[in-house]
C-alpha cells in the first residue's frame, strides 16, 4: 500500500478529485495548506505599503491506494493539476504499514 | 395660528430626534469599520470598546457634559462656562412656546439627544486610533473625562456661545468641533502609546498588518455615510418651512456630493501613487470628503461641494502615508481622516461663506487642536502613571480578544463539547 500526497494550486481541486473518482479511487483527505516552492511568494498592497507573502495557499491531498493502482492515482493528479506554469505543486509517495477501517476493523487492502 | 404654531414645533423637534437617530446609528458605523480594519484577534476587543464608549459617552453628557456645553445664560464668562449639574427633565409648556412666536420650536430634550449623539461620536474617533495595543480601561477611563470635560469645553466656545462663536469662527457640524476633537485626541495618545509591535522594522521599514475583513469596513463606511445625513442635515436645526427644508435638501445633496468626491479622489490618487486601488483608501476617501464638507454643507453649490470633498479625499491619502513615514500608527487612518482633513474642512468654509474669515476659522482651528492636544495628552499621562495604557507584549501578540475579553471573535477550533461541530 502506499500513501499518495499531492500539493496542489487550490482551484485543480475539482478536476483532481473528479480524475480520481474515474479511476476508482474510493476516498481522499483535503487539508488547506501554506508554503513556497520554487513559486515563492507573492507582493501584496496594502494602504501604501507593500509586502511579500512567503506562504502561497495550496491544497494538500491525501490518498491511501494499493500498489497495482498507484501508477494511475500518479498519472491522474499529474494530468488533472497541471496548468503548465510555475506553482503547479508535487506528488510524493510513501510507503503505508497499515489501514485499519474503523466501521468494521477490516485491515489493509480491504480497508481501503 | 396657535395649531400651525405646535405642529411646527412638533415637526422640527421629530426631525432633531430622528436625524439624532440617524448619528447615533454612526456608532454602529464606527464600529463595523474598525472591526474590519484590525486583525481578527481583536476583534472582539474593539467592539467592546465600541459599545462602551457610546454609553460612557451618553452617561457622562447627561450628568456634567451638556451643561458645559450649553449654559446658556449660566455661563460664567466667554471661557469658562461653569458647571451646571446634572441634565433635568424640564422641558418647554405649549404657553410658553406659543408665546415665544417661534422662537422655541423644539423640545430642550430633544436638543439634549441630538448633542450627546455628537459627543459620542467624537469619542468614536479615537478608538480606531489606538486599536489593537490599548488598555480597555484605561481607554474607557480616557473616555470619561474626553465625553464629560474636554469636549464639552470647546464646544461651548463654538456651539455654546463662547469665545470663539463671538470671534465669527464657523463650524456648521463640527469639522472642528467633533472630528477635529476626535482626532487631536486619538493623536496624543497614539504618541504616548508607540506603534503596534511590527508594525515599523529596526532600519525604518514599513510593515503593513492587513485589516480581517473588508466587507465589515465597507459597511461601516456606508453606515457612517448615511449617518452624515443626521449629522450634517440635522445640524440646519429646523426645517419647517419652505426657506429651511430647501437648505435641509442642500445640505444634503452637498454632503452626498462631498462623500462621492471623496470616494473618487482618494482612489485616484491611491492608484496613481501605488500602482493599485485601494479599497481601504476608497473607503477613508468617503470618510474624508464627509469630514471636509462638515464645517459647511450649506453654501457651497454641489460641484463646490464635490471638489471639497475630492480634496479632502487627496489629503487623506497623503496623510495617511505621511503618518506611517513618521512612525504614528493608526490602523484605521482616524487621524487623517478626522484630525487633517477636519482642519482643511475648517479652512474650506472660507470658499463659499462670504460671512467666514481666515484668521476666525485659523483661530479656532488653533485652538480646538491645542486644547484637545494639550489637555488629551495630560489625560494620558495621567492614566499611563496610574494604570499603565498600553497592553503587554506578550497580550498584543496573544489578541486583546482573548486577553481583555476571553472571548474570540471567530472562534474556529474549539473542540467538539458544545461547539455544534
Amino acid at each position: 500500500m502506499k500513501l499518495v500526497s499531492a500539493i496542489i494550486k487550490p482551484f485543480k481541486l475539482d478536476d483532481v478529485r473528479e480524475a480520481l473518482s474515474e479511476i476508482g479511487v474510493q476516498g481522499i483527505t483535503v487539508t488547506e495548506v501554506k508554503g513556497f516552492g520554487r513559486q515563492k511568494g507573492h507582493t501584496e498592497l496594502y494602504r501604501g505599503a507593500e509586502y511579500v507573502v512567503d506562504f502561497l495557499p495550496k491544497v494538500k491531498i491525501d490518498v491511501a491506494v494499493s500498489d497495482d493502482l498507484l501508477d494511475q492515482v500518479i498519472d491522474a493528479i499529474s494530468k488533472a493539476a497541471q496548468t503548465g506554469k510555475i506553482g503547479d505543486g508535487k506528488i510524493f509517495v510513501f510507503s503505508l504499514e497499515q489501514a485499519i477501517r474503523i466501521r468494521t476493523g477490516e485491515s489493509g487492502a480491504d480497508a481501503l | 395660528m396657535e395649531a400651525i404654531t405646535e405642529v411646527k414645533y412638533a415637526l422640527d423637534t421629530f426631525y432633531f430626534l430622528v436625524t439624532g437617530a440617524l448619528v447615533m446609528w454612526m456608532a454602529a458605523g464606527f464600529a463595523m469599520l474598525e472591526a474590519g480594519l484590525v486583525r481578527a484577534k481583536n476583534t472582539t476587543e474593539i467592539l467592546t470598546k465600541n459599545i462602551a464608549l457610546y454609553a460612557i459617552a451618553c452617561i457622562m453628557y447627561m450628568l456634567i457634559g451638556y451643561g458645559i456645553m450649553y449654559p446658556g445664560d449660566a455661563a460664567v464668562n466667554s471661557w469658562w462656562p461653569g458647571l451646571h449639574g446634572i441634565l433635568g427633565s424640564d422641558d418647554n409648556t405649549a404657553q410658553a412656546v406659543l408665546a415665544s412666536g417661534g422662537d422655541i420650536y423644539y423640545s430642550n430634550l430633544s436638543d439634549f439627544f441630538f448633542q450627546v449623539v455628537f459627543c459620542a461620536t467624537a469619542m468614536s474617533v479615537v478608538s480606531g486610533a489606538v486599536a489593537e495595543r490599548m488598555k480597555l480601561w484605561a481607554f474607557l477611563a480616557f473616555a470619561v473625562v474626553l465625553t464629560g470635560f474636554i469636549y464639552p469645553m470647546q464646544g461651548y466656545w463654538k456651539w455654546g456661545g463662547g469665545f470663539l462663536d463671538q470671534l465669527g469662527f464657523l463650524d456648521f457640524a463640527g469639522s472642528g468641533v467633533v472630528h477635529l476633537t476626535g482626532g487631536a485626541a486619538a493623536l496624543a495618545g497614539v504618541l504616548l502609546l508607540g506603534a503596534r509591535k511590527g508594525k515599523y522594522g529596526p532600519k525604518g521599514e514599513i510593515n503593513p498588518i492587513p485589516g480581517a475583513n473588508m466587507p465589515m469596513a465597507t459597511l461601516g463606511t456606508f453606515i457612517l455615510w448615511l449617518g452624515w445625513f443626521g449629522f450634517n442635515g440635522g445640524s440646519e436645526l429646523i426645517v419647517s418651512n419652505v426657506a429651511e427644508a430647501n437648505a435641509v435638501a442642500m445640505v444634503f445633496v452637498n454632503t452626498n456630493a462631498a462623500a462621492a468626491g471623496g470616494v473618487v479622489a482618494a482612489m485616484i490618487t491611491a492608484r496613481l501613487m501605488f500602482g493599485k486601488t485601494d479599497l481601504t483608501m476608497a473607503l477613508n476617501g468617503a470618510l474624508a470628503g464627509l469630514v471636509a464638507i462638515t464645517a459647511e454643507p450649506l453654501t457651497p453649490t454641489p460641484l463646490l461641494a464635490t471638489i471639497v470633498g475630492a480634496i479632502g479625499g487627496i489629503l487623506v491619502v497623503f496623510s495617511i502615508v505621511s503618518m506611517d513615514k513618521f512612525k504614528i500608527d493608526d490602523p484605521v487612518g482616524a487621524i487623517s481622516v478626522h484630525g487633517v482633513v477636519g482642519m482643511w474642512g475648517l479652512i474650506a468654509v472660507t470658499l463659499s461663506n462670504p460671512d467666514a474669515t481666515l484668521t476666525a476659522q485659523l483661530t479656532g482651528l488653533v485652538t480646538i487642536l491645542l486644547w484637545v492636544f494639550i489637555a488629551s495628552l495630560i489625560v494620558w499621562l495621567i492614566l499611563k502613571a496610574v494604570m499603565g495604557i498600553r497592553v503587554t507584549e506578550e497580550e498584543e501578540y496573544e489578541g486583546l480578544d482573548l486577553t481583555d475579553c476571553g472571548l474570540e471573535a471567530y472562534p474556529e477550533f474549539t473542540g467538539s463539547k458544545g461547539s455544534g461541530i
